[in-house]
């Protein structure tokens, strides 16, 4: 299995770089608000009647304070609109199980999960929510919240390109485009080809289905799923309809229509940074952000991989076999190998669907994830969200190299002042404060506690993995942990809302600020932005900024249960 | 304020028209397309009886425990393959009730398919799957499981390891995947030439 394994590492890597320049290149013309593309004939008129629809004048452009006003209301409007089908849903249609209305807290966290693009979900889709909830109440922040996520991050690279500019585009043409051009058709094409593999789509009540063996019934759940499951995986949304997502066989069938779900979730994040590089004139440095997200990437997967396909001592000396790894939580057809690099995949980006119950990996295999999005889901990334929280290390990484040599540093013939990075730490200690502060506070807590499904090291790890993923928008959970509580709810929330937009808010700044620049002349002194001694820069401005904050928990939590399950500890 | 009001409005009406597309329009595009090219997966990949009655999904497993079927893996999910309740156990790796699970899982294992103590039992057959519904195992436990299913239906040995070859899936495209035995098609296969009931 080894062997596959390499294999399918490498057609995966190679299929990911092939898409890279076509995907950028597609992403100009739909983040051009003039820009041409085949689907004009049919789409130009509707977008048009969008924006009469609006009331929106689609020439003028926005400064960085109203396109991130613009984007804020939207955000806003959008999760009430959420937050009443999911209290109204026993008085709305297509509610074939009669399932009642969720509670207050629930439809909180469940409204602003899917608005923030994290989609962590308290509760089981398919024993909880209707499919009118499931197809308008969440599928809606599927597209919107990924488009608006392309929009910011399409914003802060105009801030990078152009100079002496007060405007950064318009929010609404940047929404409408990429939702139109963009994820509309892509998702149509996957979801008819996730049909094929055998992803469900009808409307019919549940299945009840006399067992082969005539012992007993199954009640088999149903819903319209490939539709829903097309942009959860191309807008790294993640939010599955039934409760196991990925792994559920309705919802992920086979290998092929895996490993087509794990390059759709990096295809957008990938091509951005062809993007980021055409848009500044410098493809060099696009390939160098790629190559390092590419190599942050292989370290995770290589850990982790290794580290399942380990299996459990505790385990073997019971007397499970050593070859077959970790399969705790993990379906046959994907494997260890496909279940490590899905739950790695996932973490890069935000986007957090599973094919494998991350609660029980092995120690060091759970800790890759959690690690992961606590760099802040920068390697490929959440669409928009990757590329804008990478750029943010590149602004950082510019500013050290700057200080090591003495001179005042440039990003693309910018000076980077005390602003910039006034604002690029905000975002990033924003995070911290918000992962560690909120665990700390429900590791230390009743309430925190109580919902723990297992204990010790491991049980610090699901609280932590919580925060981590909620503030990181990712949305994946070490789902042992019953986080459907008042307290739970309520703070997953609040850090899922700090998470997305208290970030948002200083890059748009930065972005704001860097627009207005003059471009300074290359001179032999400027640092350039690609080559070698870039990318090991920025790997260790991400590792180290991103590690450093981190690196006392991760030890009492994974760390520590590496080395007791060594010992056979158990708790 | 006065600059803030038409953008409100720009948002609340851009959320209807695109609820309407993207919740409306788009799936119901997906749902006209799945029925018409894909009619059997659209619908669950339902296996139908000549009785014209529903015996289950081709993708989902099922709870076999009869000593003359192939048994699939444990399973999380509601009491058992519950498939309105997809689930895993979410046990971390140093559980003690996941080990002590394991441990009566082995047993059984290794008791009813006449294996030795100091045999090891493939991994995949004394752990819950992700979504409590696999219906795959490893081709290594369908092999372990011949005997017995073959003496419970006074079958060959031959006879049953020779289907368990033929239901052996093997990687999608040549290198997707691991190779796999779907419990329920070899069961049908099984129950079809050998009727005992």
């Amino acid at each position: 299995m080894e062997y596959f394994g390499w294999l399918q590492l490498i057609v995966f890597v190679i299929a990911l770089a092939a898409i890279t320049k076509p995907m950028g290149l597609y992403l100009m013309r739909v983040l051009d608000a003039g820009g041409k593309t085949w689907f004009d004939p049919v789409l130009k008129p509707v977008e048009r009647l969008t924006y009469r629809l609006m009331g929106v004048d689609s020439s003028k452009e926005q400064d960085w304070k109203q396109y991130t006003v613009a984007m804020l209301l939207f955000s806003l409007v959008g999760c009430l609109f959420t937050y009443a089908i999911l209290r109204l849903q026993h008085l709305l249609p297509l509610n074939p199980q009669a399932f009642g209305p969720l509670s207050a807290h629930l439809a909180f966290n469940t409204a602003v999960s899917f608005t923030t693009n994290t989609n962590w979900q308290s509760y089981g889709g398919e024993s909880t929510l209707s499919y009118f909830s499931q197809m308008v109440g969440l599928v809606f922040h599927n597209f919107v919240s990924a488009a608006a996520g392309i929009a910011i991050a399409a914003a802060v690279v105009r801030g990078i390109a152009r100079h002496s500019a007060r405007t950064l585009g318009n929010f609404w043409v940047d929404l409408v485009r990429v939702t139109y051009y963009l994820l509309l058709p892509i998702c149509l094409v996957l979801a008819v080809f996730l049909v094929s593999q055998g992803v469900i789509q009808n409307f019919k009540p549940y299945t009840r289905a006399l067992t082969l063996d005539w012992t007993a019934t199954q009640t088999i759940a149903q819903g319209p799923v490939a539709s829903q499951v097309a942009i959860k995986i191309l807008g790294t949304n993640g939010g599955g309809f039934m409760n196991a997502n990925a792994a559920h066989p309705f919802e992920n069938p086979t290998p092929l229509s895996n490993f087509l779900q794990m390059l759709s979730i990096f295809s957008i994040g990938s091509g951005l940074t062809w993007y980021l590089g055409h848009m500044t004139g410098n493809q060099k440095h696009g390939w160098a952000v790629w190559i390092t997200m590419l190599l942050l990437f292989l370290g995770g997967i290589l850990l982790c991989w290794r580290v399942e396909a380990g299996g459990n001592p505790i385990h073997q000396q019971l007397g499970v076999a050593v070859a077959g790894g970790n399969m705790e939580g993990k379906e046959v057809r994907f494997g260890v190998f496909n279940s490590a690099l899905f739950a790695v995949v996932t973490t890069d980006a935000s986007c957090g669907a599973v094919n494998a119950m991350h609660d029980s990996f092995a120690p060091l295999g759970g800790f890759v994830p959690l690690f992961n999005m606590e760099l802040g889901e920068i390697i490929f990334g959440g669409v928009g969200a990757g590329l804008y929280g990478m750029l943010v290390f590149v602004v950082l990484a510019v500013f050290i190299a700057g200080l090591m040599v003495g001179r005042t540093p440039e990003y693309l013939g910018k000076k980077i002042e005390a602003y910039e990075v006034k604002m690029a730490m905000l975002a990033l200690l924003v995070l911290s404060v918000s992962i560690l502060g909120f665990a700390a506070w429900a590791a230390v807590s009743p309430w925190g506690l109580t919902g723990l499904s297992n204990f010790g090291p491991h049980g610090l790890t699901e609280i932590l993995y919580a925060y981590s993923s909620g503030t990181g928008n990712n949305g994946s959970a070490f789902a042992g942990l019953n986080a459907n509580t008042l307290w739970y709810n309520t703070t997953l929330g609040l850090a899922m809302l700090i998470g997305r937009f208290l970030m948002i808010v200083p890059i748009m700044a930065m972005a704001g600020s860097l627009a207005q620049k003059k471009v300074a002349p290359l001179s032999s002194g400027t640092f350039p932005v690609s080559g070698g001694t870039f990318v090991v820069l920025l790997i260790g401005t991400v590792l180290l900024i991103g590690a450093l904050n981190f690196l006392p928990v991760l030890t009492l939590g994974p760390v520590v249960e590496h080395f007791l399950m060594g010992q056979g500890k158990l708790f | 304020m006065k600059q803030l009001l038409p953008e409100f409005r720009s948002a609340l009406l851009a959320t209807l028209v695109l609820a309407v597309v993207c919740c409306g329009l788009y799936p119901l595009v997906v749902f006209s397309i799945g029925q018409l090219a894909f009619r059997e997966q659209a619908n669950g990949s339902l296996i139908v009886d000549k009785h014209g009655v529903v015996r289950g999904s081709k993708l989902l497993g099922q709870n076999f425990a009869a000593e003359k079927y192939f048994h699939p893996r444990p399973s999380a999910a509601g009491n058992g393959y519950d498939a309105a309740n997809s689930s895993g156990s979410n046990l971390g790796p140093t559980s003690q009730k996941l080990r002590d699970t394991i441990k009566e899982r082995i047993e059984a294992y290794r008791k009813e398919n006449g294996l030795k103590e100091t045999d090891s039992v493939p991994a995949d057959a004394v752990t819950a799957s992700g979504s409590g519904l696999d219906p795959h195992i490893s081709p290594e436990s369908a092999r372990l499981q011949i005997v017995r299913v073959a003496v419970a239906r006074g079958l060959v040995p031959a006879t049953v390891a020779a289907l368990v070859e033929q239901a052996v899936e093997r990687p999608q495209l040549g290198f997707l995947g691991d190779p796999r035995v779907n419990v329920l098609r070899l069961n049908l296969v099984l129950d079809e030439i050998n009727i005992s009931r």
